[in-house]
């Protein structure tokens, strides 16, 4: 099963590729995904632009709405996702749990729907 | 025939839907397909008599009706296939029978209903239901909700368990011990809702009282070597075993102090005894261990005034490492005030009292009312009485209070020494 991590922090731009602070972000990242790599049940990761690059979209009656940001107002930003192959949740979650954003911020754990294919 | 039939049935409830839904996947598909078996046993058992193995019987019904339900569904192709697929690995493997510890599948359901991931409040309610088999009417009224209100609760639950993933199989070592801490708290709460129901007249619903002491009991049986589920199941048979005497004939509650000892249940309070002690052995304390070895205390004393209250306050102390909460140090005052004198356990509830986060807990104010009462300052001890009656108790213990109100005014009418402030 697959399993989604919308990861939350604090919003603001990356730190500046070179700095002390970017490696250590890079280090603790790589760290965690490497592992999830490793043992096989990482599918995809990646960190977003911050929520000002945002765009959300609704259609209504056949027409696009856009709006510039984020669809909610909230304490902590959408920053990134990660996912995952899990057997369960608890494993989802254990992978979850080492990830920096767990301790920096929040993530929430959000099933994938299987489509059928065909 | 009906009562031994539903005797039968509730016996075999928590196996069948555990087998039901470890084959299929799916808890919802099985309790329903379980429900339906236990109707169809309604009409068919009284007619043909009681199958030799009625939970094989309900099992190979149940699955007949969930296999039906999970083809009907196209929208689930992968979990039907993986469904056969592990009913082609066991089909023909025999249900055990009843008598002996439950096996894994009933295990995992209880992890499953108790998962850190379902919302505190309900997994409560779904063990009461999928893993006890009270109907959902009964579960309905425990909590003081309307029924269609938990039937929507619980379906909710069980719809989160499939949808996100939560396994229906015996957590793995890593996950066990903190999920074990989860399932430990639904089983003590199940049982403090029956010791002190939250809502009706009666204060004590015994039913509850004996699920949770059967479901502690089976944990026991299986993980033996966890320290903390004997003192759970320790705890719950001490508790329980004052059941007779913590109401008196009229239905108002009777203190530890005043109650008839002689009507403890020895048998329970002998098993609470040896649980606890073998518990102890294995050095791993825990909070459900500590609370045990204070009823202990109690329980292996023959009166109030001569239990060994320097030692439960010792344990209270080690208790406030691990649930460093006011009631917890509440409780560490009451018991220094027997072992010291009112005055030293009234200094910590003054101080918990001025913190204020206790002052809608009656017994807070009625443990202050009782040591005032001790120290003769009536007035002071009556105003207590009434705080405690402003929190909205629980009849039986509006019924004490009350009493105790009638006492102080009664004894303030005649010329007694007045308070010493």
């Amino acid at each position: 099963m697959k399993y989604l991590f919308l990861l939350y922090g604090p919003d603001g731009p990356l730190p500046e590729p070179g700095t002390a602070e970017a490696t250590a972000m890079t280090e603790r990242w790589s760290a965690a995904t490497g592992a999830m790599a490793r043992a096989g049940v990482l599918v995809d990761c990646a960190p977003v632009q911050p929520a000002a690059a945002s765009t959300t979209l609704r259609v209504k009656d056949g027409e696009v709405l856009l709006t510039d940001g984020p669809a909610a107002e909230i304490k902590e930003h959408f920053g990134g996702f990660t996912l995952v192959q899990c057997a369960d949740l608890d494993e989802a979650l254990r992978w979850a749990a080492t990830l920096p954003a767990a301790t920096e911020g929040s993530i929430e754990i959000r099933p994938v729907v299987q489509v059928p294919a065909g | 025939m009906n009562d031994r039939l539903d005797a039968v049935l509730r016996e075999h409830w928590w196996g069948a839907v555990a087998a039901v839904a470890r084959r299929g996947g799916d808890l919802e598909v099985a309790e329903d397909a379980v429900q339906e078996a236990c109707a169809a046993a309604v009409t068919q058992w009284p007619r043909d008599g009681i199958p030799p193995n009625p939970r094989g019987w309900l099992i190979t019904t149940a699955w007949h009706k969930a296999v039906d339900v999970l083809r009907r569904d196209s929208l689930r192709p992968e979990r039907e296939a993986a469904a056969w697929r592990r009913l082609a690995d066991d089909a023909d493997q025999p249900a055990p029978s009843r008598g002996g510890p439950i096996g894994d599948d009933e295990l995992a359901l209880i992890f499953a209903c108790c998962h850190p991931a379902l919302d505190p409040a309900v997994r409560v309610a779904l063990t009461l239901r999928s893993v006890c088999g009270l109907s959902t009417a009964e579960v309905a009224a425990v909590f003081v909700v309307a029924e269609p209100t938990m039937a929507q609760r619980l379906v909710r639950a069980k719809r989160k368990i499939r949808q996100a993933g939560i396994s229906l199989a015996v957590p793995g070592p890593q996950e066990l011990a903190g999920r074990l801490n989860a399932v430990l708290r639904v089983v003590y709460l199940v049982f403090t809702e029956g010791h002190r129901a939250s809502s009706g007249a009666e204060l004590i619903r015994g039913e509850l009282c004996e699920q949770a002491i059967g479901l502690a009991r089976a944990l026991a049986q299986v993980l033996p070597s966890e320290p903390e589920v004997r003192g759970l199941l320790a705890l719950l048979l001490l508790t329980d075993a004052r059941r007779a005497a913590r109401t008196d004939s009229d239905g108002a509650l009777v203190l530890l102090a005043d109650q008839d000892r002689t009507s403890w249940n020895r048998a329970e309070i002998a098993e609470g005894e040896a649980l606890i002690e073998e518990a102890l052995r294995s050095r791993r304390p825990g909070p459900y261990q500590l609370h045990a070895a204070i009823a202990a205390c109690h329980s292996g004393s023959p009166a109030a005034d001569v239990t060994d209250w320097r030692q439960i306050a010792a344990l209270y102390g080690e208790l406030v490492r691990y649930e460093p909460t006011p009631v917890v140090m509440a409780n560490q005052a009451v018991a220094i005030a027997m072992a010291q004198g009112p005055q030293a356990g009234l200094a910590i509830l003054d101080r918990l009292a001025d913190e204020g986060r206790l002052n809608q807990w009656p017994q807070l104010h009625i443990a202050r009312a009782e040591l005032l009462r001790q120290l003769d300052r009536p007035a002071d001890a009556l105003s207590a009485y009434r705080a405690a009656l402003d929190t909205g108790p629980h009849p039986a213990e509006r019924e004490f209070i009350s009493r105790r109100i009638g006492g102080l005014v009664t004894a303030g009418s005649r010329p007694l020494r007045r308070s010493a402030g």
